[in-house]
């Protein structure tokens, strides 16, 4: 009666708490088709490769409009592109950094350090709505864990199982919204300025398609191509990467530890129940109709 | 405590000559050692432990996290995300702290439904009951608030709905809600006194959990078969009974919490708060966080504003009823036919509830969510006082010995003081 109840509870409370996980999507928004990607699942890793693609992907197409509020620094850091900090020395050199006031009290400009933030497009939200429609494009930092869309019942229940845990809807969305632009059906009319996408709540988005075939170069493997296709699926898979790790910089550290934390508790855990069972049997046991011999504890 | 006189001796002469000026130690000996303790408690009874240990967790981790917050409208949601990335172990503290929010609701939700289900509330326990549900209250208040502090966008909105509702109280409710938001809309004072309430009510939970189990010590545990300790075979000491099968039950359900923040940690909130708080655009659906989702689904239930407000406070103000309420003079569901079934609805109205609240107010679920919130009141306040007259309940044993070893017998603990007060039933 009890382990039934039990497991009864366990399922009850598994299927409230998942019901949490609500993610607006418009009615008759098809959901984003799952992708494979390398930092999902309990040993998930991110492709070092791969990020640094979506970097250039973002650097090239991207930044024209939205913001990264990280720091160079960040792109040299373990667990991420993994840039060489040489690299990113030069990269930050790149762009111009406001810094100031000097000793004259005046702001002025200077070469960018891999301490100092990716500078933002537009020099404030204003200016970035004014050039952009009347809406300012999204930073791109978290949005990875910004997005995302209801599986509903009940996979809202399956995605939280182990081994069958399902966390990457916000690089499904991106990939999804990337890839979605396409004609709209007979009879829906895209208002001025909206473009239509299949996988965007409402399916009228502001943002034109930002990416075609060929249009970022990769760099070249050995035998003078780029390993990977130079296709719009490719860039939105490497962006897609490379945000879930902006987004989640910890990413690869988390699951580490949480590997070796949950062995600890599995081994704890095996451990202590056999010194609760021999307790226990000192006065006859839990169990129904244990033999009671061991003599009782000082306290008894 | 007092009710059961200590069995500690002092060793030492320090020791002496502390207890005969503070008997510190012979309460923390008859409280958690010499206690006597139900011997057929399950692994329902471990969930006590469980919530102290759940209460301390969030105590040391938002401790850290708020030597790194800044409670500003501008630099809040900045300040977190700095949190995640330059702070040593920043994100560990934060999905501990997040997720550990949560993991104390489903044990607070299987400790009160146990409760409920045993009739742990019944004479002589009402008290005990009673500051377990304010506890509950407090919980909630700090959750909400805590809720707020990253000032993403469904913290905004969530405070702006939840505070808004204030002002259905008649007459003073707008008042009532300038004072909560410290101005004429929810802002940077909002943030900042709610900063200020989510560090204080912490340590007014810690401190009603102390009233909380001296309580408990003074009546006793009830237990699965609902009958008081009788005689020394029906009970255990504290430690290490108790202790180690509390120590195991909390090393399983950490694991249970691990995988939430080392494989999880963004499942349980919402998409919308890595969106900072904006006035200006408000988001698609409003959700609050899960455990809030039944007690929401009542709210939007009524199809009145003041009503749905009263019909929410009145969803927790008919548990805090429930001493009263239940007119059966048998505590535990196991000898209760009738209610064990009516119990599994509840339980099932409650799930329900959770998933209406996640859902838009249109259509079938408003009317699911106007019968459950029906039902979730007809419970409490016809099934229970009338069951109680009806219901004929199985044969009570003689003794928690006899459940637990049969007739056999076994090793119990001399227990003189350790019966429960026979106040009634």
């Amino acid at each position: 009666m009890n382990t039934r109840h039990a497991l009864l509870a366990a399922a009850l409370a598994v299927g409230t708490l998942a019901g949490a996980a609500t993610v607006q999507a418009a009615e008759g928004t098809p959901n984003p088709p799952r992708q494979s990607w390398t930092f999902a699942g309990v040993f998930g890793t991110f492709d070092r490769a791969q990020l640094q693609r979506g970097f250039k992907v973002y650097r090239e197409v991207c930044q024209a409009c939205h913001q990264l509020k990280i720091p160079f620094r960040t792109l040299a850091q373990n667990g991420g592109p993994q840039f060489s900090v040489a690299q990113v020395t030069a990269l930050a050199a790149e762009y111009k950094v406001q810094d100031g006031p000097n000793d004259a009290g005046e702001m002025f400009e200077r070469p960018g350090r891999p301490a100092d933030f990716i500078p933002p497009p537009f020099p404030n939200e204003n200016a970035a709505a004014a050039a952009n429609g009347g809406k300012a494009p999204p930073p791109l930092q978290v949005i990875a864990k910004a997005r995302g869309f209801e599986r509903g019942f009940p996979w809202f229940i399956v995605d939280v199982i182990p081994f069958l845990q399902y966390q990457e809807h916000g690089p499904d969305y991106i990939h999804a919204l990337l890839t979605g632009y396409e004609e709209p059906p007979a009879g829906f009319t895209v208002p001025p300025g909206g473009h239509y996408n299949k996988y965007f709540p409402g399916h009228v988005i502001a943002m034109p398609n930002p990416l075609s075939d060929g249009q970022v170069e990769y760099p070249k493997g050995p035998d003078g191509r780029s390993p990977v296709p130079e296709t719009v699926e490719q860039y939105s898979k490497d962006l897609a990467a490379f945000l879930m790790w902006t987004a989640e910089p910890a990413l690869e550290q988390r699951k580490r530890m949480g590997f070796m934390v949950i062995i600890f508790l599995a081994v704890f855990s095996y451990l202590m129940y056999y010194v609760k069972k021999k307790v226990w049997a000192q006065v006859g046991g839990e169990a129904e109709g244990a033999p009671g011999t061991a003599p009782l504890g000082p306290t008894g | 405590m007092s009710q059961h006189a200590t069995t500690y001796v002092p060793k030492s002469r320090f020791a002496k000559w502390f207890e005969s000026r503070l008997p510190l130690a012979g309460l923390v000996h008859s409280s958690f050692i010499a206690f006597p303790v139900p011997r057929n408690l399950t692994y329902f009874w471990t969930f006590g432990a469980i919530l102290i240990f759940m209460l301390a967790a969030q105590i040391v981790t938002g401790v850290w996290l708020a030597m790194h917050y800044v409670p500003h409208a501008n630099l809040a949601f900045d300040s977190v995300e700095a949190i995640m990335r330059d702070v040593n172990y920043g994100w560990l503290l934060r999905y501990l702290h997040a997720n550990g929010a949560s993991m104390f609701f489903i044990a607070v939700y299987i400790h009160i439904f146990r409760n409920l289900y045993y009739g742990s509330y019944k004479a002589p326990r009402e008290v005990l009951y009673l500051l377990g549900i304010i506890i509950f209250i407090l919980m909630m208040a700090t959750a909400f608030m805590g809720y707020v502090l990253p000032w993403g966008q469904m913290s905004f909105w969530g405070a702006t709905v939840i505070t808004n509702l204030f002002s259905a109280v008649p007459v003073v409710g707008d008042t009532i809600v300038s004072l909560l938001w410290g101005g004429y809309s929810v802002g940077n004072p909002t943030l900042n006194r709610f900063f200020a309430l989510h560090y204080l009510l912490p340590f007014m939970i810690a401190g009603v959990v102390v009233l909380h189990i001296w309580a408990l010590h003074v009546v006793g545990q009830n237990n699965p078969a609902g009958i008081p300790i009788k005689s020394g075979k029906d009970a255990v000491p504290f430690t290490p009974y108790a202790t180690v099968k509390d120590l195991f039950a909390t090393v399983v359900f950490m694991m249970f919490f691990a995988w939430w923040v080392f494989f999880l940690p963004n499942y349980l909130g919402h998409a919308d708060n890595y969106i900072p708080a904006n006035p200006a655009v408000t988001p698609a659906h409003i959700v609050p966080e899960w455990y809030f989702l039944p007690f929401y689904a009542i709210l939007r239930a009524i199809p009145d504003k003041l009503g749905g407000v009263i019909a929410m406070f009145g969803a927790i103000v008919v548990l805090a009823l429930v001493p009263w309420l239940d007119t059966s003079r048998v505590r535990s569901a196991n000898y209760r036919p009738l209610y064990r079934q009516f119990f599994w609805v509840f339980v099932i109205v409650c799930v329900l509830l959770g998933w209406l609240g996640a859902k838009p107010p249109e259509g079938g679920y408003v009317i699911a969510a106007r019968i459950c919130t029906a039902w979730y009141f007809i419970h409490f306040l016809v099934v229970l006082p009338l069951l109680g007259l009806f219901e004929t309940p199985k044969p009570l044993p003689s003794s928690i010995a006899e459940t637990v070893l049969g007739k056999k017998g076994g090793a119990g603990m001399p227990v003189g003081a350790a019966a429960e007060p026979s106040t009634r039933g």
